[in-house]
């Protein structure tokens, strides 16, 4: 790698989850599969997605495939500490970056 | 390896394991390895009415891949600690990739 210890942090060896670590103690949006969505604060992850999350609030969103008039239900549950199963994340984003 | 060893500090606590069939299972941990399977003593499914078939095993050892959520009493989580592990895990990560 680059002597250069300010190229450490430059863009160019930059990796995906460099931005997931600079969420740690920040509170983040999590997608999951199945119409999932966490909102809580970010306590530890690894390279597989596993992550383990404080106080999230999940949402649910609930298709009515019988009424086709495109309605969706959302279900909110609040957790205090959970761990999150790598496999089931499709994203994390910081929540200041969604608007 | 660093939620792994998260999961021994757990050891004897009682969870609730959300798998992804929507199944909640509550019970005390006494096992884990490295791919998150997990070995519950005392295990009661959370939601008996709809899950009835569930309700005559007590011991059981779950698939780390069928797990969505595992829901963890606070208490039991030092969270500094942890959020310094996640960190310097990640720096070891990459110095081992570059």
């Amino acid at each position: 790698m680059s002597a250069d210890p300010k190229k450490e942090e430059s863009d160019d060896n930059a990796e995906p989850l460099d931005l997931v670590r600079l969420c740690i103690d920040e509170v983040v949006v999590v997608k999951l599969r199945g119409d999932r969505e966490l909102k809580g604060r970010l306590y530890a992850y690894d390279s597989h997605c596993n992550l383990i999350l404080g106080d999230a609030e999940e949402t649910i969103y609930i298709t009515n495939a019988e009424e086709e008039d495109g309605k969706v239900r959302t279900v909110k549950k609040q957790h205090e500490t959970l761990f999150v199963r790598g496999d089931s994340v499709v994203l994390i984003a910081p929540v200041e970056s969604i608007k | 390896m660093l939620i792994f060893s998260f999961f021994k500090t757990l050891m004897n606590t009682e969870i609730t394991v959300e798998l992804k069939n929507e199944v909640s299972i509550r019970g005390t941990i006494k096992s884990i390895d490295q791919f998150l399977n997990i070995k519950l003593d005392n295990a009661t499914v959370v939601d008996e009415l709809k899950w009835p078939h569930m309700s005559s095993t007590h011991d059981m050892f779950i698939r780390g891949s069928v797990v969505r959520y595992v829901h963890i009493p606070p208490d039991k989580v030092d969270i500094g600690l942890l959020e310094d592990a996640t960190r310097r895990e990640a720096e070891k990560s990459k110095a081992g990739a570059a």
